[in-house]
Parts: structure tokens; sequence; C-alpha cells
């Protein structure tokens, strides 16, 4: 077969074979993200996947089915109480380059799922005095299968990078109700870790959210799903230009833009 | 109210949906209106087909259409019809609730389900008497046996590659190249340009 891929030009030749079942969404996170890199750099293989994938569509097509009329009107109360995303989100990210976790291509766009994100919460290994933080994923992501195992595999590498980043900085505050937020900064690696303790979980199917602060705007970066023990969040994103991380409670599923007063708002450590 | 924008069969949109999601992103409630007639129908089968679940299909379902408000702004016209986009966004969260809700139970269910039971004609069989559309039925009865397998598997069902390969005890490249071939193969059948 195909001999063990020498040298890049093979490793792209066997993963321009992927874009069917890219197109499928039959490929695992970690090979997801290592093709939608190669797709950024490979003009015949994005066209190949824009065509497949309408290819699916058709398949998608073919087992319509008539949904029920009072899904509409929840639908439509639903979006008049959420706040879409500027354009201009889309534009910033569009030019950036992916990070371990998070996924590129726009339709693919996980922020809001919130069931994905919690499955981005791993166990990691200890910096220091910050114990080993045991993970537990929303209901729905209960992690196990390969997939989860992969994901969380990764997670876990890029929190260990965060938290063992020669650079780390942290900053700690008072969440409320005895719990206890911590920020691990690492600006060389441009990432950042979220260690809640104690946070209950929020009642109403809510959610934790993440935010950095980039001056007074805020900036999604992820969906806590806290259990009430010590965990461990690698945020969602670059952290840029940020001045702070801020935590609130939003409707399920999460909000573009901070919907509540903040449980707290750590400033970065600066220098 | 106004009627819903037909899609029937094309690759593309009907008139005007990929213009309509653009307004829609500009927070027009009333093209949302209309976006919603013309794609809860196509989303709401692309769920049901991989979860099954009646009730949690239609709570998948209500999330996309949600998402899809929420992040019209990410669409791109250059980049696809809005049908597509939103409909690639519909399996993909089927697909992400089908393994994040099968892992908590996964370890003891996977090798049965892997093991053959249901029996996995009785699946391939099952899901093609869903597709109403004759002429997708008729190009998947293009493909060759496993081509037509490992689509049909993939997205009706939401098994990743690795699990397809297993279940049909084909090595992960034969899969891979299959889904690729399969889904070329209908794509010329179907006359889908993009």
């Amino acid at each position: 077969m195909s001999a063990a891929a020498k040298g890049a030009a093979g490793r792209d030749a066997e993963l321009h074979t992927l874009t069917g079942a890219y197109a499928l969404n039959a490929l695992g996170d970690r090979e997801r993200v290592r093709f939608e890199q190669h797709l950024a750099v490979c003009p015949a293989c994005a066209q190949e996947v824009r065509e497949l994938g309408a290819t699916a569509v058709r398949l998608g097509l073919a087992s319509s089915e008539v949904p029920p009329s009072a899904m509409k009107s929840r639908v439509m109360a639903r979006i008049s109480a959420v706040r879409q995303e500027p354009p201009k989100v889309a534009a910033a990210e569009a030019g950036r380059i992916p990070p371990a976790v998070h996924r590129a291509r726009p339709p693919a766009r996980r922020r809001l799922a919130g069931f994905v994100l919690a499955a981005c919460a791993a166990g990691l290994a200890a910096l220091g005095g910050v114990a080993v933080v045991q993970q537990r994923a929303a209901d729905e992501a209960r992690a196990e299968a390969r997939e989860a195992a992969e994901l969380a595999r990764r997670s876990t590498r890029a929190l260990a990078e965060v938290l063992t980043a020669p650079d780390v900085r942290t900053r700690s505050t008072e969440l409320g109700q005895g719990a206890a937020g911590t920020v691990a900064l690492s600006r060389e690696r441009d990432r950042a870790v979220f260690l809640a303790s104690g946070l209950p979980r929020p009642d109403g199917g809510r959610v934790y959210q993440l935010w950095f602060a980039d001056g007074d705007a805020m900036r999604p970066a992820g969906l806590l799903a806290s259990t009430g023990g010590a965990e461990a969040f690698l945020m969602e994103g670059a952290v840029g230009r940020a001045t702070g991380v801020g935590v609130t409670v939003e409707p399920a599923g999460g909000s573009p833009a901070p919907t509540s007063e903040p449980l707290g708002l750590l400033s970065f450590p600066s220098g | 109210m106004k009627e819903a924008i037909h899609i029937t069969g094309a690759p593309s949109a009907g008139p005007g949906l990929d213009e309509l999601l653009v307004r829609v992103a500009r927070g027009d409630q009333q093209a949302f209106s209309r976006v919603y007639d013309a794609v809860c129908g196509p989303v709401l089968g692309v769920v049901r087909g991989v979860l099954r679940d009646p009730a949690q299909s239609e709570e998948v379902a209500q999330e996309v259409l949600v998402e899809l408000w929420v992040t019209a702004a990410r669409y791109q016209p250059s980049r696809g019809s809005a049908l597509t986009w939103t409909l690639t966004l519909a399996h993909r969260r089927a697909v992400d609730r089908v393994r994040s809700a099968q892992a908590a139970v996964e370890r003891e269910r996977k090798a049965a389900r892997l093991g053959g039971t249901p029996a996995f004609d009785d699946v391939v069989e099952q899901v093609e008497a869903r597709l109403e559309r004759e002429q997708v039925r008729r190009c998947l009865r293009t493909l060759t046996e496993l081509q037509r397998q490992s689509v049909t598997l993939a997205y009706y069902r939401g098994l990743a590659y690795r699990e397809v390969a297993e279940l049909l005890a084909v090595p992960l490249g034969t899969v891979k190249t299959r889904m690729r071939d399969g889904l070329i193969r209908l794509r010329d059948c179907l006359g889908v340009n993009a």
C-alpha cells in the first residue's frame, strides 16, 4: 500500500484522500484539525471538499422531514433573545491559524455547542501546587470513546503546555459562594488556562462562560461545565491583547456577548 | 405568510436563500423566518437520520437553527450555497451529539454495535428506505457495495471512518478512498457542482 508515505509530498497525498471522509464528517478530531490546516494550503482539496460537501448535502436533503409546527415558534422566540455575532468576528477568524483545540472552518464552529466544549475539559497533570484536576464533562459529553479520549489527551497536553510555560503567571479571585477562580497565562504561548474550584452547577440548564477582556470588549473564550469540583479549562482562542478574563453565567449554549454581570473579573498580571 | 423557498433537489438553494441568509446576518428576523421555512425540514431530516431519537433530534435541530441565526455572519456566499452551509452544520452537530451521547455507555455497547447487531445490512436497508428522493437512491445504486456502505454509514449513522472500517472489517485506507470515490461518483451522478 502507500509505502509509509515518505516526506511531505507523501503526507499531502495521503491527506488528500481524506476529502471524502471530511465531507462526511467522519474524521476524528485530530485528523480534522490537521486536514483543515492542509485545506488552507491546498486549493484543489478545498474545491473538492466543496463539491463533495455539496454532494453529502444531497444525501441529507433526501431524508427531509416535516418538523412540528411548535418548533418554529420556539426557535423564533429564542432568536429574539440571543445576540448575533457581528460580521467582523467572521472576518477576524477567517484569517487566524487554528490552535489545536480550535476548529477553523467557519461552518464548523463549535463555540455554541456546550457539549463539545465540555468535552474539551480534560484531566491534567499538576504544575507545582496546582493539584491534578479531575475532569467531568457535561451530562451529554461524558468522555470515554476514542474520540473523546483523543481530544482529552490533546487538551491535556495543551493545558500542560500552558501551565509549564516558563513565563506562566497566575492570578486568583473569589467567585462567590466559596468558589474560586485562577487564571494561568502564558504570553509566550499566547494561551490561558482557567482553573475553577467549587463553582456550583448553574441551574436551569445555564452554563458558565469564559471571556477574554479586550479592553472594554468581551470575547467568548469557551464554556465551563462545572460540577462543583476542581476543574481546568484551556481557554478557547489566543490571548492576543486581552488584559484579563471574566466569568459569567449564560443561557445554555453560551452567548456571543455577556448577558449578565460577571461573577468575577481577573486582570492579567503585567510584565 | 411568505411562501417557503423552493429547494427541491437542487444542489444550490432555490432563488434567494443565499441572499436571505446574508440578510439574516444583519439581524433581519423576517428573513430568518423564511430561511427557517426553507431549511427546517432538511435540517430535521439530517439530524434525525443520525440521531434517530425524535425528541433529541428536535432539540438538536432547534439548536442548529438558533446557531444559524447567531453565526449567520460567518456564511460566505462565495464558498458555497446557504443550504450546503446549513446542512453541513446540522450534520456536524448531529454527529457531535451522537458521539458524545454514546460515549457514556459506549464501552459496553460498542462491541455489540460493531459486532453486527442490528445486522449491518438492515441498517443500510433501513437508511435507504427513508430516502424520499428517487434520484439519490438511484445514484447510490451506482456505487460499489463498499462505497455505498462507507458513505451511508458515515453520513446517515454518524460513524467515524475508523468505526466504518471496523464494522466492515476493511483497512482504514480502503475506507478513506471508498468514501472519496463513492462521493465523487455520487457527485457526478447527481450533477452536483460547487
